[in-house]
């Protein structure tokens, strides 16, 4: 009996030996975002990650920020030195500025180039610097328009016959005429009207070597069209100044006016802030120019990165490729958080097709119609001095043509002479 | 027994030795003013002239930053400024003024009602009462202000997207929230003036008007330049409440102070030698012109 409970004694202590071997500690990461939906893939693929029991446990801890502090912080964490976390979500307009001098970011080259042929990798050269990669989008943001077909259908103007610029103002004069309401709107004090409309025609603001673009005629052009909307009141300045304002929303939600443009990752605003709309609401490819251009514009954009001085660089990108660089990730990109996927392989798959709000809220054609715009989207040059430029077209551009008379020539040559003046 | 040791005491305790107190009671300030002001200030002055890229890229550019400093954005930002604080001056210390007369006044019932009703805003947080203001003053016909303007059969308007209207509304909200404050201060001044002398006026006929320009003024004087340094100050370096409305959007240049411009610089553009170099020009702006208002007002003038 004695021998019988020792033994069970010895037993039991071995069990737990073992099973402490067993249950090894997590390795834990920090991850700062300053989108909270972002949050939501992450946990998704987090909890995917440690099903696997070939991968390393991992307890990541994710921290949400609002826009300015997160990118405050880290700068503070990054130029001293101290208390970076180990993965990060930089916003496309910010990212240029943690590329400067001595980069304090991981590359990412060992996990992005294994997947080069799967991947849309302009999206990559965004977060790029002498050929190193530095940070992984979650989305093309490819733009397109939304029309609200009740307007239209008021109006008697069928969107699927809109083909070109031309064409979309005709149909703007036509729906002011019988509806009484505008066609679009231009932002006054953000840069998601003037930006793709000027990408798509062929331009941008800077060159790979830091030349100013701003003023040359594609811009003056581009500008001269949007004024000319303004002019007769087809386009009208956005209430609250930009598209993600709580007037705009709540204008647009009543049937404020016809459509608007905007790039991919738009859909959600729709279905989180106007729900009114849900079933009205259809997508369609950007008009094209005339004059040549492109069929869409890649717009927007977070690159989330992993920080050099991490103790955990390996394990955090692993993780990372897992959550943004495979199938399974792209798939749920786009089911959690209504992204178009930067992976190629995706479109078209049985998974993508699995209900969501998405295509409750509109229908489900619409990645057969973004497959036919992915195939001609520039690049979008973001140097160093593209948060300067920024701020430029937001602040002062947009201005400017929305809210003053000044001339798409003096807009483009004071915005172009104020850039020349800013840059290094 | 007892009163000797008692006696002792203190020469054995350092903290009772009267060489030693007074240096152990200005500590907390002078080490406060070290660390918090003068290291700040002097490092500000070293990055102005240094281009500063990571935590060991950090490279001497001599003037450079100020060459560079008179952009349009920071020209507009100084006259942004300028405007917002001279209209500033103006408002916030002629307006609690009048308040507090008629506060102290016999005219007004429950003065102290509304003493306190004043004084309630500046508890709020400014960047709730922005966003309130930002909401009430929309671009939209039906946004409260402009359902006001309609009511009183005038036009709705833009009103943050135009400098002038966007002055207006950043002084109404400084206004609202800051007059409780002023009229504190001006109450504290105008209690502390003799009621003899105004008795001694209205014996000499003095009517109101001029019982408040020869008795209360000079009474405040020193209350008067306390508040006007310090609106002066407030207007200069005025930053949040124009984030509150614009965040950084900067519609016509009236959404970008001098201290927004820098912030723009430090951190939306990473260039931290500029943004320095931006701050040490607010520095010298507001040194002068508080130097300037204060030998107006006679605050260097020797005590007669």
């Amino acid at each position: 009996m004695k021998k019988l409970l020792s033994l069970l004694v010895v037993l039991t202590l071995l069990a737990g030996i073992c099973g402490a071997f067993a249950e090894e500690e997590p390795i834990h990461l920090t991850l700062w975002t300053f989108q909270e939906l972002h949050t939501q893939l992450y946990k998704e693929m987090l909890e995917k990650w440690n099903a696997n029991p070939d991968n390393p446990k991992l307890d990541i801890d994710m921290q949400v920020y609002p826009y300015e502090d997160m990118h405050n912080k880290l700068t503070i964490a990054l130029q001293s030195g101290e208390g970076a976390p180990d993965i990060v979500d930089i916003e496309i307009n910010m990212f240029a500025n943690y590329l400067k001098g001595d980069i304090q970011l991981a590359d990412l080259n060992d996990i992005v180039e294994p997947m080069e042929d799967h991947l849309v990798m302009s999206r990559f050269n965004n977060y790029a610097k002498d050929g190193k990669f530095y940070g992984i989008d979650h989305h093309i943001g490819a733009c397109i328009v939304w029309y609200n077909t009740e307007i239209l259908e008021e109006a008697g103007v069928d969107y699927t016959t809109i083909k070109t610029w031309d064409d979309y103002h005709e149909a703007g004069k036509i729906v002011l005429e019988k509806t009484g309401k505008p066609m679009c709107t231009w932002e006054s004090n953000d840069c998601w009207s003037i930006y793709p409309l000027v990408n798509q025609h062929g331009g941008d603001w800077l060159t790979p070597d830091n030349e100013v673009r701003m003023d040359e005629q594609v811009v003056i052009d581009t500008l001269a069209f949007m004024r000319s909307m303004l002019d007769d009141g087809t386009a009208v300045a956005c209430p609250g100044g930009n598209h993600h304002s709580e007037e705009y929303y709540g204008w647009m939600n009543a049937g404020g006016c016809a459509s608007v443009s905007m790039p991919f990752w738009y859909l959600n605003r729709f279905t989180d802030y106007m729900p009114d709309l849900s079933g009205k609401m259809k997508v369609a490819p950007m008009p094209l120019w005339s004059d040549g251009g492109h069929k869409s514009a890649q717009m927007g954009g977070t690159g989330t990165a992993v920080v050099k001085t991490s103790a955990n660089v390996d394990v955090a990108k692993q993780w990372l490729a897992y959550a943004t660089l495979s199938f399974e990730g792209c798939v749920n990109t786009w089911l959690i958080l209504g992204f178009d996927p930067i992976m190629t392989d995706v479109y078209g798959s049985e998974e993508m097709k699995a209900p969501n709000k998405f295509f409750d809220y509109y229908d489900d054609t619409i990645f057969d119609m973004l497959k036919t715009v992915l195939d001609d989207i520039p690049d979008t040059c973001l140097t160093e001095n593209f948060p300067a430029a920024s701020d430029i077209v937001r602040n002062q551009m947009a201005y400017d043509l929305v809210m003053t008379d000044k001339s798409p020539e003096d807009i483009a040559r004071d915005c172009a002479e104020e850039l020349r003046s800013q840059i290094f | 027994m007892q009163r000797q040791s008692a006696n002792k005491r203190p020469r054995a305790n350092p903290l009772t030795n009267p060489k030693v107190v007074p240096y152990v009671f200005v500590a907390p300030f002078v080490i406060y003013f070290l660390l918090v002001y003068l290291y700040p200030t002097i490092a500000t002055i070293m990055m102005s002239f240094q281009r500063i890229d990571g935590p060991t890229q950090v490279e001497f550019i001599g003037f450079k930053n100020y060459e560079r400093l008179f952009s349009r954005n920071y020209v507009q930002a100084l006259q942004t400024t300028a405007r917002y604080a001279f209209w500033d001056v103006v408002v916030l210390t002629s307006v609690p003024l009048l308040v507090a007369v008629l506060l102290h006044s016999k005219l007004v019932m429950f003065a102290s009602f509304f003493k306190s009703l004043f004084f309630i805003p500046a508890l709020t947080s400014i960047i709730v009462a922005g966003i309130v203001f930002r909401l009430a003053f929309g671009t939209l016909p039906t946004a409260p202000v402009n359902r006001l303007m309609t009511l009183l059969g005038q036009e709705p308007r833009d009103w943050l997207m135009y400098a002038g209207t966007g002055n207006l509304v950043l002084i109404v909200l400084t206004l609202w929230r800051w007059m409780g404050v002023n009229i504190i201060y001006y109450l504290s001044g105008i209690q502390a003036i003799s009621p003899e002398l105004y008795e001694a006026a209205e014996i000499d006929g003095a009517g109101a008007v001029s019982k408040f320009f020869h008795v209360t003024l000079p009474g405040i004087r020193p209350v008067l330049i306390y508040v006007i340094t310090i609106t002066v100050l407030g207007g200069f370096s005025m930053f949040t409440e124009s984030v509150a409305l614009w965040q950084q959007n900067n519609p016509g240049g009236v959404g970008r102070t001098i201290v927004g411009y820098m912030y723009l610089m430090g951190f939306y553009k990473s260039n931290m030698g500029m943004a320095s170099a931006v701050g040490l020009t607010l520095l010298v702006l507001v040194l002068g012109v508080n130097l300037i208002q204060l030998t107006l007002m006679g605050f260097f003038r020797k005590e007669r």
